[in-house]
């Protein structure tokens, strides 16, 4: 972006409480607080983030019919998602038991009854004229995600925050609508309405576009983790809208605006930051913050307001009638004769919750002796962990030295030409020689990547035949070199 | 009978099916019907007529022909629930409760007339006209009517058939069809079955499936099931109640089909006599007759006492605000978008969707979205909404304490007075009509419980009244024994209608109420 970043985001704990009480507690960290471009009294940016996850499930939360990304418009629509009269919603078990998972590896309370409702609207993607979602009673509530992030942009240096996650609710995906403004028409598809979301709503306890990112990051890799979500933003299955305000320390917040239309990671960084700059600008030039909802322009890398939508949305929420309330179980709440299929049990589904992100990072950093940036860096990367410990198994180099090929010079690579690590034409195999021999000292460190830019072509030889044919390998016979030496003395006396 | 003269061959499942139809074009200006499926239902017949010559046929309801009102859906047969939004339209499934009855190889003749989506007590609002009752052509009604001046024909003194189920209720008493399907959110089915003197059977909310069934109020809404007889009744309920994975509203519960005790017995029972029932308006006539009912049953050995449902007065109030906001709601669907009707006005999607609603629907329909609206708006939801749903919730327990301190079932008027002729009927708007003649059959919605309307005896004019019985939840079989028992007592008189007779048929001779079972 153009603007200069006026502001930084304090290394302290979480933001004061909507109460107003002192923000003495962000400045007690230590960091920095941020100060206004004229030197006035400084600004507390808060960011809270709403965060719609598509479940991965065969069918859609309330009908049979498939959910799949790209499939031929209108193909995946079953009468219930037509909004054809008289069907009725069926709860798909799946969905539930994925809102269950994510809310115990978020630390939330899994409420035992939960309510469904209507929200009343009307727009050409959501065909009953209204979505069905959890306003009173959400299945999961009051939890929490830890998620870290690098100081000063340092590797070195990382400090762990947390989110309060305030519910997860499950609902429905609304259609999709194509402006067609040549023709003066919008095409419809409804492959997308009635998939199941979970909506994940983080509180305000986030200052900058950096921790929304980091904390947005950390989810995603637990949902795919988890399964309940592929959480793939490109392909729309986690999409993320952040409410931002600033307030000077000690008074209330201020007016909050929404961002929408954020596609990445990056942009949600860019979104918010650019946004708490706007608001901060606006404010100290004498003008004030409309509650509005304004859409990310990812070109001009700026926020806009968004098209009014009738002002202020009254949705008329009402209970769903045709679906009782749900109801989980525990071990203890279970009762003795009631077929487990037919139910969802809690403590089920928590004793075969795999090692979240956080738990895998620790293994990684107590087995391998890495460091916590390292184990960040291989979590971050889908297939990087699969890879270094496959070479390290195949390898007699400490998995100390293994890190810096793979972390500096592979994953490099792959970053340079776009490629994930399945992609990579060098397999963990390769690399794994190749290391050895580096080991074994036949070459020097320069050879070695010298290799790998080879293996890199993907011709299939192996790292020893391209040695070979480069004549890489490291001299070892003292006779030899003195020759060389002499040879290249001589060379430079003669000049 | 008409089922057991299938099976023993002395009529044919087609010939019954043409009968019924030519019946039907002959009491067309009854308006008791919107479509008539004849092709499909000859074909069915047929299928029914092979497999009643090989010996096998699917049941007692095998080639038996029914109608179904026209707001539940019937693959590849339109469903118009009697409105603009939907005509033309072509369902693309059959309802649970469609597809059951045609499992069991009934006859589907057509769909019945009805108000516009369900919204009204007499038949009258829809797109196709109102439903002419047909005991307004009957010897009985004529014989007592008194024409007000000379040159007043009798086409001017037809009576309503109530509603909203008029065309169904109408279908049955008129004899085109043995069995018909309605729907039963305040009375809809009760209201017409009293007024057409044919049994009206409300279920308890949760036993039959509504997957299909058009909504009007999801929390209410049951199938309601119309016939000539108690007996009938109980073999259609048969067929339908049971758990549907279509329906989550449905009980997991397995339902088994019963049969109705040949001679029933009443001396063991409790019988209430709710007070509250005694509504302002109710005609001298009906208080007499139930009072004489109440008699019968003490004279059997049955306890009748006097009950109170105190909270009975408030019903009407409080479902007028849950019903609107239902519809608000379950009417938000209806866009021309996807289907049905689509206004040419397109400027914009939200002016298209404001023409298409306009024009599809009718005041009635527009008048409750309106309202339903208001009562859930943020402001008002607590006051309106939940309120609203507080009160339903003590309409319900006044039930739940009469029937826990030994009462087994109610008897109750199922309506203020007999049919009145539609030009009568039409001076009062819908809402005024519906709140006046809901009163007696609505509590029984909001409360889930089941309810039936037994014809009962005519009325000075020579028209139907009914008495109703309210039951404890999912206690069909003992409900419907009383029910066989009292009209076994009453022996209500068969409708004497000249367009019957000229069709009439060993089948139906000798018979009080050509029942099929």
């Amino acid at each position: 972006g153009v603007w200069r970043r006026a502001w930084q985001c304090g290394a302290g704990g979480p933001a004061p409480s909507r109460r107003g009480q002192r923000a003495a507690a962000s400045s007690a960290g230590g960091g920095a607080v941020p100060v206004g471009k004229s030197g006035l009294a400084p600004w507390v940016p808060v960011v809270g983030l709403e965060i719609h996850a598509q479940i991965s499930s065969n069918s859609k939360l309330f009908s049979g019919s498939q959910v799949q990304f790209a499939a031929p418009p209108n193909s995946l629509v079953s009468f219930f998602d037509a909004s054809l009269p008289g069907t009725l919603p069926v709860l798909n078990r799946r969905c539930v038991e994925a809102a269950v998972m994510t809310g115990l590896a978020l630390n939330c309370s899994i409420n035992k009854k939960s309510l469904f409702d209507r929200k009343h609207y009307f727009y050409a993607d959501l065909p009953a004229g209204y979505q069905i979602t959890q306003q009173r009673v959400p299945i999961a509530v009051n939890g929490s995600l830890s998620y870290s992030l690098c100081i000063d942009n340092k590797m070195s240096q990382m400090v762990t925050k947390t989110v309060r996650i305030k519910q997860i609710q499950l609902e429905q995906d609304s259609g999709k609508s194509l402006h067609d403004d040549t023709r003066s028409q919008t095409l419809i598809d409804l492959n997308r309405a009635g998939v199941g979301l979970m909506e994940v709503v983080m509180e305000p306890d986030m200052c900058c576009g950096e921790e929304a990112a980091a904390a947005v990051r950390e989810l995603q890799l637990i949902l795919q983790t988890l399964g309940s979500s592929q959480a793939v933003m490109a392909e729309g299955q986690l999409r993320v809208d952040a409410n931002v305000s600033v307030h000077h320390p000690g008074e209330p917040y201020g007016v909050r605006t929404e961002v929408k239309n954020i596609n990445s990671i990056r942009f949600l960084a860019k979104a918010v930051d650019y946004e708490i700059q706007r608001q901060i600008e606006e404010l100290e030039n004498g003008g004030t913050i409309l509650n509005e909802t304004r859409a990310f322009d990812s070109k001009l890398g700026c926020t806009v307001p968004m098209r009014d939508k009738e002002g202020k949305q009254d949705y008329r929420f009402m209970p769903e009638p045709n679906l009782p309330p749900l109801i989980l179980y525990d071990a203890k709440s279970l009762p003795a004769n009631m077929n487990h299929q037919q139910v969802v049990n809690i403590d089920w589904i928590q004793e075969r919750l795999p090692d979240l992100p956080s738990v895998k990072r620790a293994k990684l950093v107590e087995r391998y002796g890495i460091l916590p940036e390292h184990s960040f860096a291989l979590l971050n990367e889908d297939g990087l962990t699969e890879f270094f410990e496959n070479v390290v198994k195949q390898t007699q180099m400490k998995p100390k030295k293994v890190i810096g090929w793979i972390l500096n010079v592979l994953l490099s690579y792959l970053k340079q030409h776009s490629l994930t690590v399945k992609e990579s034409p060098v397999s963990s195999f390769m690399m794994a020689d190749l290391l050895n021999l580096l080991e074994k000292k036949e070459i020097s460190s320069t050879a070695a990547k010298q290799v790998l830019a080879e293996l890199w072509k993907g011709e299939g030889k192996t790292p020893l035949e391209i040695v070979k044919e480069k004549k890489l390998e490291l001299i070892q016979d003292q006779k030899e070199l003195e020759q060389i030496c002499q040879a290249v003395i001589d060379g430079q006396e003669n000049e | 009978q008409v089922s057991a003269a299938l099976k023993e061959g002395r009529v044919t499942p087609t010939e019954l099916c043409q009968r019924c139809l030519a019946l039907i074009k002959s009491t067309r200006f009854l308006n008791a019907y919107i479509t008539v499926a004849e092709e499909t239902a000859l074909k069915q017949a047929e299928e029914s007529e092979r497999r009643y010559k090989t010996g096998q046929p699917l049941g007692i309801l095998d080639g038996i022909p029914i109608a179904v009102k026209d707001n539940f859906n019937t693959a590849g047969i339109e469903t118009t629930c009697a409105s603009n939004m939907l005509k033309g339209y072509i369902s693309p499934y059959n309802a649970t409760v469609v597809q059951k009855l045609l499992d069991q190889g009934a006859v589907l003749l057509g769909k019945t007339n009805l108000d516009e989506f369900a919204m009204g007590s007499g038949s009258t609002d829809g797109i196709f006209g109102p439903v002419r009752n047909p005991w307004s052509y009957s010897r009985q009604y004529k014989e007592k009517s008194v024409p007000k001046s000379h040159s007043e024909d009798e086409e001017s003194n037809w009576v309503i058939t109530g509603g909203s189920s008029g065309g169904s209720a109408a279908a049955v008493s008129s004899f085109t069809c043995f069995a018909a399907l309605g729907s039963d959110t305040g009375g809809s089915t009760r209201n017409p079955a009293a007024h057409c003197g044919v049994v009206g059977l409300k279920p308890t909310y949760g036993l039959i499936s509504r997957h299909g069934l058009i909504p009007l109020v999801n929390s209410m809404d049951v199938p309601g099931i119309l016939t000539r007889c108690v007996d009938d009744a109980a073999v259609v309920l048969g067929s339908l109640a049971g758990h549907d994975p279509k329906d989550s509203t449905t009980i997991q519960d397995n339902f088994k089909p019963f049969e109705l005790p040949s001679l029933p017995d009443v001396s063991k029972l409790s019988i209430g006599i709710p007070k509250e029932y005694h509504a302002p308006g109710l005609s001298s006539e009906i208080l007499a007759l139930w009072s004489k009912a109440a008699d019968l049953f003490k004279n059997a050995g049955a306890k009748v006492i006097e009950v109170s449902l105190p909270h009975t007065r408030y019903s009407i109030v409080c479902y007028h605000v849950l019903c609107t906001a239902e519809v608000a709601s379950n009417m938000a669907r209806f866009d021309g978008l996807e289907y049905g009707h689509r206004s040419d006005v397109n400027k914009s999607t939200e002016s298209m969707y404001a023409a298409t609603r306009r024009e599809g629907f009718n005041d009635v329909v527009r008048g409750r979205i309106l309202s339903g609206n208001y009562f859930l708006l943020k402001q008002n939801y607590e006051n309106y909404f939940i309120k609203a749903q507080k009160v339903r919730r003590l309409i319900a327990n006044d039930f739940l304490k009469v029937f826990g301190s030994g009462v087994d079932i109610l008897l109750t008027p199922t309506t203020l007075s007999d049919a009145v002729p539609y030009r009568e009927f039409i001076k009062e708007d819908n809402r005024t009509r519906s709140a006046q003649d809901d009163i007696l059959t609505q509590a029984a919605n909001m409360a889930g419980l089941p309810a039936i309307n037994v014809p009962t005896a005519l009325s000075e004019r020579g028209l139907p009244i009914g008495l109703q019985f309210i039951g404890r939840s999912f206690q069909e079989k003992q409900l419907l024994t009383v029910a066989k028992w009292f009209e076994k007592q009453v022996k209500f008189p068969m409708i004497q209608l000249e367009e019957v007779e000229r069709h009439n048929h060993n089948v139906f001779q000798h018979q009080k109420s050509a029942s099929f079972s």
